[in-house]
C-alpha cells in the first residue's frame, strides 16, 4: 500500500485505476469524487470481490488523514 | 479509516492499492468538482472572480487604485508573487490620501474563505457584516478571487430558479 496525493490520484485514475470511497453510504451519497464507487469499510470483505477488478489498481479514500 | 481499507484490500489479494490519505476534504477544499446530492450547490470557488485586481506590498497606492478602478473594482487584493494573500484594500483604503505604499494603506491579514464553502453561507456573512466582497483562497493561502456579494446572490437566485423549473416540469 502506498500513500498518494491529489496529482497522483488524477494520473492513476486517468490510467484506469478504480476509485473507492470507504466512508458510510450517506456521506458518499452527499458528495464524492468524480467516478468513485462506494464500498463502506464495514462492507469491504463482502463487496470488494464483486465490485472491484483485482487486475487494476485500486485507490481508497475517506474524509481526511487519520 | 482509509489505511485500514487499503490494508484489508491487500490482504484480500488486491496487488496494487493506494491510499489518498488527504481524502475528500483535501479534494473539496481545492475546489475540484464532485458528484452527489451536494454537488450542484454553488461554492465560493465557482463564483469568485479570477480576474480580481491584485497588487504587491511595495507598489504605490495610487497605482493600485488606478488599476483596480480601470478594471471596474473598488477593492484590490495584496498578494505575493505566488498569489498568497497578505492584505486587502477596500474602497476606503484605496481612497486614502498622500503618497502611501500599498503596505501602509492595506488591511493586513484579512479573513479568507475556502473554495468549497457554499456561496449561500458567504452571502449571509457579507450581508451581516456589510461587506461588498470576501477573498477566496486555496488551502495554501493563494488567491482564487474575490467573491462579490451581488454575484453570490445571483448564483443563489439562479439555483432557486433552476429548482423551480424542475418542480414545474415534474408537475407537468
Amino acid at each position: 500500500m502506498r500513500i498518494i496525493d491529489r496529482d497522483e490520484l488524477r494520473r492513476l485514475v486517468d490510467e484506469g485505476a478504480q476509485l473507492v470511497e470507504v466512508l458510510p453510504q450517506e456521506e458518499y451519497d452527499e458528495e464524492h469524487l468524480p467516478g468513485a464507487i462506494a464500498i463502506p469499510l464495514r462492507r469491504i470483505d463482502a463487496e470488494a470481490g464483486e465490485k472491484l477488478d483485482p487486475s487494476r489498481p485500486v485507490i481508497v479514500y475517506c474524509w481526511d488523514p487519520p | 479509516m482509509s489505511p485500514r481499507a487499503a490494508w484489508r484490500l491487500e490482504s484480500l489479494g488486491f496487488r496494487e492499492v493506494y491510499d489518498y490519505a488527504a481524502g475528500k476534504q483535501d479534494w473539496i477544499t481545492a475546489g475540484l468538482p464532485t458528484e452527489g446530492e451536494l454537488a450542484e450547490v454553488p461554492r465560493a470557488g465557482d463564483v469568485a472572480d479570477p480576474d480580481t485586481p491584485t497588487c504587491r506590498l511595495d507598489e504605490r497606492l495610487a497605482d493600485a487604485r488606478e488599476r483596480a478602478r480601470a478594471a471596474g473594482w473598488d477593492s484590490c487584493v495584496v498578494v505575493t508573487e505566488t498569489r498568497v494573500v497578505l492584505g486587502l484594500l477596500r474602497s476606503r483604503d484605496l481612497e486614502k490620501e498622500g503618497d502611501l505604499s500599498v503596505e501602509e494603506a492595506m488591511r493586513p491579514g484579512p479573513s479568507t474563505f475556502r473554495p468549497n464553502v457554499p456561496v449561500a453561507t458567504l452571502a449571509d456573512l457579507m450581508r451581516e457584516h456589510g461587506l461588498p466582497n470576501v477573498p477566496v483562497t486555496t488551502p495554501d493561502g493563494a488567491l482564487v478571487g474575490l467573491l462579490r456579494r451581488e454575484d453570490a446572490e445571483r448564483a443563489i437566485a439562479e439555483l432557486h430558479a433552476h429548482h423551480e423549473e424542475g418542480d414545474h416540469e415534474h408537475e407537468g
